[in-house]
């Protein structure tokens, strides 16, 4: 077996910082050191090191929407944003629901090869907010995650019953937070801008009191919640004194909504179009000082592939959603005040942890630990080219924005997945 | 001038321009053959996706007097119905030629986007619950002319009441009344106000009559029906007691007064008394001006700048 060598760059962990080479054997690193040698050498001189990041939202749409994604795309489009893991959401058609979807999406994966693809399961069958979902049957097999994301669990007495059900199973139950009656046609945010453009406003208060109720579940049943996409600023509030009560209870945050406002539905361009929609300035800010101090605990793409001929639709006949996955870290290290060291725990080892994958990711990077590593320039600007993209789709809101950090390599089990910012397969 | 999307287009010199022009178009429309050669060759598609009687009439009327080629498109006999996309159904029409396309859509933005896919001019003829801007222009020049306003609406007080939330005319009347220097008053239930309406340029009240004396124009709109399903009115009749012009509260406008409506009236609703026996309404008015200031905006749009004075061939 061949010695790879990562040389002269700086591992950044949880452990802290260092100018370190790293040598990988047989996946997993086996030295660390101010050099090490390698049959094969990766230059990360002037680089960041550091544990592979984690993306606990991306849409693969496969099975069922293959012209938007497939699992190879989205996981191409994974390694190349640095992500070793994505846990992929279950509105597939058939939902993931059942071991079988479930077996197929981690088959597609391992297929691709290109990082971990770990599907969370349905908190109800299909989605469809009636009747549980096999937990038991679907944590037994590895599932760690459960969500009906798309679409928040409306009926209060099911959530705290599936509460319940989880605490037997180590799971956690994720929540997509909108009040379904208060956004009906809902397109963007309610605010100064959709009044005049004539649109119907999704609220923020259709998020925080779902937001409310779960916290107050979680504070019932003591079984831990994930928050997911975060958009408002009362949204972080909650959260931070569920928090200071000493709440299990996580949460995340989208790129988008800590650099995108509402004025840009301006132009009814469907790229903008999201859900939860593009807030105000002031909900950015309470959304950025939440991942500064904690309160939001990760950062996850919601990434939501749709093909042109869908996003070409009028505003409010267009799907939600936006690409995520290759611009996360540079839209990350662009837009946020944070140290460097945060901004990557909130990546990684805080949404591994999450996820249930903090045996094989966000490990620290040291002698015997799984190879799944990031190597970054923190430094490197780039202009953001929809058809350069490896995702099917190119519904990404930043074309032709310049923005700074890129990926270099990454590798997943001390394979080589991205080299130079390309994809190896 | 390319396109008309939106009254917010336009400032009030460019207006009262069209306005102008207005009277030459009502002018051609009162000879015995209401029609001249100005716009001959030119082809105008109206592409209606939501259901209209006079608007559609209208700009239909218009662009004949004015000699363009017409041809309508509906959705109920069109391949829309098909699966086939917007983008594709423009890109397929416009490949016929097509100097002007005529929109009314169900969706707010529906015109704006259709402006990336073909090199024609769009004129918006109402979209979702965003604008309406001949509707606009139409109420501008029928309060112009009845009011002998030709040079603005300053110290103009106008009151709007009805279902400002999903109006589209509202959002266009409000933006041409006060850029024409009008003082607007929204009268509605809190219901039927859109949300942050704090940031329009207008004063807001729950309290028709005591608005009423201080008014110039009292401009109604339609309430429909499917308003209680989302439970913002308990009953049509509840709105009516509160909101609906009677004989009784006609009463208390001020003589010079005017009452419009952009149709089509909810008659026993937002209109309990009979419009034909209101000395000040002029609500068929408007509809005779739509003709005409539709003209207008052909003309502004497709027009050479050529004589219009001249007869049809």
């Amino acid at each position: 077996m061949s010695r790879l060598a990562i040389r002269g760059g700086t591992v950044l962990d949880q452990s802290g910082q260092s100018r370190t080479d790293v040598a990988i054997e047989d996946g997993r690193i086996v030295d660390v050191g101010a050099t090490v040698d390698g049959d094969v050498t990766l230059d990360a001189s002037g680089c960041i090191v550091t544990p592979g990041f984690v993306d606990l939202h991306v849409h693969l749409r496969e099975p069922g929407r293959e012209e938007a994604e497939t699992i190879e795309t989205g996981s191409r489009a994974a390694a190349l944003g640095g992500f070793t893991a994505i846990v992929a959401m279950p509105n597939t058609e058939p939902a993931q629901d059942s071991l079988a979807v479930i077996e197929f999406v981690r088959a597609q994966g391992r297929r691709a090869g290109l990082c971990d693809v770990h599907p969370a399961g349905c908190i109800t069958v299909n989605r469809e907010g009636a009747a549980l979902a096999p937990f038991g049957e679907l944590a037994a097999a590895g599932v760690r995650l459960f969500t009906d994301d798309g679409n928040g669990v409306q009926d209060p007495q099911l959530m705290r019953h599936a509460l319940e059900y989880a605490k037997a199973l180590d799971i956690t139950l994720a929540q997509h937070c909108e009040v379904a009656s208060l956004t009906k046609g809902a397109v963007m945010h309610e605010g100064s801008c959709c009044s005049g453009l004539g649109l119907p406003g999704w609220p923020a208060i259709a998020e925080e009191l779902m937001v409310h109720r779960d916290i107050e579940l979680c504070r019932l049943t003591g079984s831990r919640v994930h928050l997911l996409h975060l958009s408002t600023a009362r949204s972080v509030e909650l959260v931070r004194a569920a928090k200071i009560d000493g709440l299990p209870v996580t949460a995340e945050a989208a790129p988008h909504h800590f650099t995108l406002t509402h004025e840009l539905l301006a132009g009814y361009d469907p790229v903008f179009k999201v859900n939860p929609p593009l807030r105000t300035a002031d909900d950015i800010a309470a959304i950025k000082a939440g991942l500064a101090d904690g309160t939001i605990d990760a950062i996850a793409t919601d990434h939501a592939p749709h093909p042109p001929e869908a996003k070409e639709a009028p505003l409010d006949q267009a799907p939600p959603g936006m690409l995520g996955l290759e611009t996360a870290l540079a839209l990350a290290l662009t837009e946020l005040d944070m140290p460097l060291a945060d901004v990557l725990a909130a990546l990684s080892w805080k949404p591994a942890a999450i996820a249930g994958l903090a045996d094989r990711h966000g490990r620290p990077v040291a002698v015997g630990e799984p190879a799944n590593l990031v190597v970054f320039d923190p430094d490197a600007e780039w202009t953001v080219v929809p058809a350069k993209l490896a995702s099917k789709s190119r519904n990404t809101p930043y074309a032709g924005r310049t923005l700074r950090g890129k990926v270099r390599h990454t590798l997943l089990d001390g394979v080589p997945v991205v080299v130079d910012g390309t994809a190896q397969r | 001038m390319k396109h008309l999307l939106s009254i917010e287009d336009l400032d009030a010199s460019a207006i009262l321009r069209l306005l102008e022009l207005t009277d030459h178009m009502v002018e051609i429309s009162q000879r015995p053959i209401p029609k001249v050669p100005a716009l001959r060759g030119k082809n105008v598609v109206s592409l209606f996706f939501e259901d209209s009687t006079r608007t559609r009439t209208s700009f239909d009327t218009a662009a004949k007097r004015l000699s363009a080629d017409t041809m309508n498109f509906t959705v109920s006999s069109s391949s829309v119905n098909k699966g086939e996309s917007l983008r594709d159904t423009i890109e397929t029409i416009a490949a016929m030629g097509v100097d002007a396309f005529v929109v009314r859509h169900r969706s707010s933005g529906a015109p704006q986007m259709i402006t990336r896919w073909t090199t024609a001019s769009i004129i918006n003829a109402g979209d979702g619950w965003h604008q309406h801007p001949t509707q606009a222009l139409l109420d501008c020049y029928t309060i112009r002319t009845s009011l002998n306003r030709r040079d603005g609406f300053d110290g103009l007080r106008i009151a709007i009441v009805g279902d400002i939330k999903h109006s589209r005319v509202a959002r266009s009347d409000v933006q041409a009344f006060t850029t024409l220097g009008a003082h607007v008053t929204l009268v509605a239930p809190p219901t039927l106000l859109p949300p942050c309406v704090d940031d329009w340029p207008v004063d807001v009240s729950h309290d028709l009559d005591a608005v009423l004396p201080d008014l110039d124009v009292l401009y109604l709109l339609r309430v429909q029906r499917e308003r209680m399903d989302d439970a913002l009115l308990p009953s049509l009749r509840e709105y009516s007691t509160m909101y609906g012009l009677t004989t009784r509260r006609a009463g208390r406008l001020p003589a010079h007064a005017l009452v419009m409506h952009p149709g089509p009236m909810n008659r026993g609703v937002e209109m309990v008394a009979d419009p034909g026996e209101l000395p000040g309404s002029v609500i068929l008015d408007q509809v005779t001006n739509g003709v005409a200031v539709r003209m207008a905006v052909l003309f502004r749009l497709l027009g050479s700048g050529a004589d219009l004075g001249g007869e049809a061939s």
